[in-house]
């Protein structure tokens, strides 16, 4: 085999008060796709950071063909033929494609006056595009495109850039189902091209799929490697956490009851003339499956009030319930979980104590004077509960893991006696040792009687976790599975609409 | 915390350094002359701060205690009106003027900047046309003079208005500090979303505190015109926003909402009071006023930021 493009070898890094990595090596050789996994804090980033050129390492040599570098700045990276990928896109949506491609190194014309030479700019644009199987004119807008196309802009920007070496940092964490499959494809034919890949994802199931080999880091170490042939679920979660994770589904011991929740021609303002109609039992996990922008997160919005008043008849118990606004839902014991933590589930500046209180202030007050001693007893209880991994409660939330965020979300509303609880993709960004903590939460909920609706666009999420799947397709339900015929074929076809056998 | 202790030093070492430079600083009359100032000013610069925790901005105060001062002194001066039914009138327009606001901004959706930066023009105008553009005062009209009392009286060397500051504080910082509603406003001002995901109506939280600021402009406008004893529509009030706003940015708001303290706008209001006082003292040209204040101000944020800065990289 050839020698290696990159090689990076004994790479150590210290933050005040951790180390971030200690002695971690990597290489990748020319046209290889090279998976990164491990759970969140084990070191993906700080080591892709490194090498991208935004921190220095405190030990460690990085080789570029054999040749010793010192990557000091971003720019000097991409000097090197380094591209990344980031997970929060770095795009500007008031710009066309072409202006994001070539910002900063706009092709020029007009001697000193240096005015830009749209026309050469937007040809080439359109060379790097093509070679994406992206069809769209180089001048549209950026804010006209979806997140899945904007992605193939940066990656189209890093092709400009004549990158060797290309670091995607989950690129897929907020697409579709199809764009996913189409990001593959392009990576795979990026890598037919010569091209090699640092591919960071925590969809075991892409691993598996686009992979040429494995490097799982754990705690800020080499965890160990996984060759093609040995790359499986199993394998790589035994690596990342370090022992043998059990099996995720935890089927449901008790039965669950029908009528407890009806929502009937349910209609949300994306969908005004889409009426949809669905029970969820009590004591069930009801999985809601389909294609970002199918409509399912509208509905949760709708039941949680946020969408206005809502559209249609809910039962609740068998007695018609009115929500217009989240007051209401709340007063009923209906919560939402939100898609989005950090702008919507909390308050990341304030402290986890008031975060959790929140919702249900009144109950930590007398006559309208908060009793600081009773709200702190109650989160310092969630904390515990919840396994929170937190300093103290007096934290800001803003300062936590991922994980950690969405348990302080849970913790607000599990104070408080939930009937219904709405997961919206509950554990997004989430590394693999708190989703299993979540999953386990949420079946101990339902086994207590707790209705639950739970949005998500991660398949294994879906039937691992789901006594019954309803599947939406542009706006409607096209069909709800139970738990016996559930399997991904199943899902999909109903997720593209096709309802016919 | 932090924030209000740097301004805080800085209002100390400036009180200090004035007082060495000019005893008469510590005069009786002057203190009491600007305890009354700064309980004038720190009434309305408390509900300028609500609103500015709520991530807002009210830039119309000037031009509400200009129409409030006329029209209080058409109410006694002109139509006679027993003086608690004109001072109860005065206090519930600037009242019902802050709650238009608040309807502006949270039912219409209208920026905060625009609502109010219009309310400036509207007002001023609106004073000037009721006045006739003359200059409007008390005259020789009688039965109010307890009502004057509370402006230019005191009670054991203390004046008035700095005692009703101290009384609106005291309510204020439990409503904003230790009361589920305050805990609500500042929710409201971190992150409206997720405020409004737990459950909180979020429109009314921002509402009431643009009326709560047309309350409490109403009171320091009431002061105000008594305190002037004569009120000229085109130049009575002429930039107090600002102060209030100054007031409340030195004392640790945040103009992105969400952070602030009374106690903070309290040392930013004494703050302000003391620069204008070391300009007169210090026999400093009196055409310098604003530029002396404006640098001070400058100089004190751009301390406030290197200091964090320097902290933050330790």
């Amino acid at each position: 085999m050839t020698n290696p493009i990159l090689e990076m070898k004994g790479i150590s890094k210290r933050f005040p008060g951790v180390v971030a990595l200690d002695a971690v090596d990597l290489e990748i050789y020319p046209g290889e796709v090279v998976a990164l996994a491990g759970e969140n804090g084990a070191g993906k980033s700080t080591l892709m950071k490194i090498l991208g050129g935004v921190y220095q390492p405190d030990e460690g040599q990085v080789r570029i063909e054999g040749e010793d570098v010192a990557i000091r700045s971003v720019s000097d990276a991409i000097a090197r033929g380094i591209g990344f990928i980031h997970q929060e896109l770095n795009v500007l949506d008031n710009l066309n494609i072409g202006e994001n491609v070539f910002l900063g190194r706009e092709p020029v014309w007009g001697g000193p006056l240096r005015l830009v030479d749209r026309p050469k700019l937007h040809a080439q644009t359109e060379i790097y595009l093509k070679r994406l199987g992206l069809d769209i004119p180089s001048r549209t807008p950026l804010g006209q495109l979806s997140i899945a196309q904007q992605q193939m802009v940066e990656i189209a920007k890093a092709l400009s850039l004549d990158a060797r070496i290309l670091i995607m940092d989950e690129p897929t964490s907020s697409l579709t189902l199809t764009e996913t499959e189409r990001l593959l494809e392009v990576t795979k034919d990026l890598r037919a091209h010569g091209v090699s890949i640092i591919y960071i994802s925590h969809r075991l199931g892409e691993i598996k799929d686009l992979a040429d080999r494995v490097i799982v880091l754990r705690d800020g170490h080499n965890a160990g490697e996984l060759k093609r042939e040995d790359i499986n679920h199993d394998n790589i979660v035994k690596l990342m956490v370090g022992r043998d994770l059990k099996h995720f589904y935890e089927p449901p011991t008790v039965e669950a009851r029908s009528n407890f929740v009806e929502a009937q021609e349910l209609r949300t303002r994306r969908y005004p003339n889409k009426p949809v109609s669905f029970e969820l039992r009590k004591g069930e996990i009801l999985g809601f499956a389909g294609l970002v922008g199918a409509g399912r997160s509208e509905i949760a919005q709708a039941l949680f009030g946020v969408d206005g008043p809502l559209q249609g008849k809910v039962l609740l118990d068998g007695k018609p319930i009115k929500i217009y606004s989240p007051n209401d839902a709340i007063a009923h014991g209906i919560y939402l979980i939100p898609e989005d933590r950090r702008k919507s589930g909390l308050i990341l500046e304030v402290p986890i104590r008031e975060n959790i209180t929140l919702p249900a202030l009144s109950r930590y007050a007398s006559v309208g004077w908060i009793m600081y001693e009773a709200e702190k007893k109650v989160s310092t209880e969630m904390l515990g509960k919840l396994n929170i991994k937190a300093p103290s409660v007096e934290s800001k939330a803003g300062n936590l893991s991922g994980g950690n965020q969405q348990k302080v979300v849970l913790a607000k509303w599990l104070s408080l006696d939930p009937k219904v609880l709405i997961f919206d993709e509950p554990t997004r960004g989430i590394d693999v040792g708190a989703k299993a903590e979540i999953y386990h939460l949420m079946r101990s909920l339902a086994e207590s009687g707790v209705a639950i609706m739970m949005i998500s666009s991660d398949m294994e999420e879906i039937l691992g976790e789901s006594d019954r799947v309803a599947v939406m397709h542009e706006g409607a339900i096209t069909g709800i599975l139970e738990r016996a015929q559930c399997s991904e074929e199943a899902i999909m076809r109903l997720a593209v609409g096709k309802t016919d056998k | 915390m932090r924030k209000e202790l740097g301004t805080f030093v800085l209002l100390v070492v400036l009180c200090i350094v004035v007082a060495i430079l000019n005893p008469r600083f510590l005069a009786g009359a002057n203190l009491q002359n600007m305890a009354r100032l700064i309980g004038l000013y720190g009434i309305f610069s408390i509900g300028i701060g609500m609103v500015i925790i709520t991530g807002g901005i009210d830039l119309s105060v000037g031009s509400v205690f200009a129409l409030l001062g006329v029209l209080l002194s058409i109410f006694l001066a002109e139509y006679h009106w027993p003086s608690s039914l004109a001072v109860i009138a005065v206090i519930g327009i600037g009242t019902g003027l802050g709650w238009l606001h608040g309807f502006l901004i949270t039912r219409v959706l209208m920026p905060p900047f625009i609502v109010t930066l219009c309310g400036l023009l509207f007002y001023r105008g609106l004073a000037r046309f009721i006045a006739n553009d003359e200059t409007k005062g008390f005259g020789s009209a009688e039965g109010f003079e307890t009502l004057r009392n509370l402006a230019t009286g005191s009670v054991f060397q203390i004046p008035m208005p700095f005692i009703l500051l101290i009384i609106i504080s005291a309510i204020m910082w439990v409503v904003l500090h230790k009361s589920i509603y305050g805990r609500y406003l500042y929710a409201v001002g971190r992150n409206e979303e997720a405020a409004r995901y737990s459950g909180i109506s979020s429109r009314t939280i921002i509402a009431s505190a643009y009326v709560i600021s047309g309350l409490l402009a109403g009171v320091a406008g009431v002061l105000l015109a008594f305190y002037t004893n004569s009120i000229s529509p085109s130049s009575h009030g002429n930039f107090y926003e600002l102060y209030g706003i100054a007031a409340a940015v030195l004392g640790g708001c945040s103009l992105r909402g969400g952070e602030g303290s009374v106690v903070g706008i309290l040392i930013g209001t004494a703050l302000l009071q003391v620069l204008q006082n070391l300009v007169n003292l210090l026999g400093i040209p009196s055409s310098l006023n604003f530029a002396v204040m404006g640098a001070v101000i400058l100089l004190g944020v751009m301390a406030d930021q290197l200091l964090r800065r320097r902290s933050a990289t330790k």
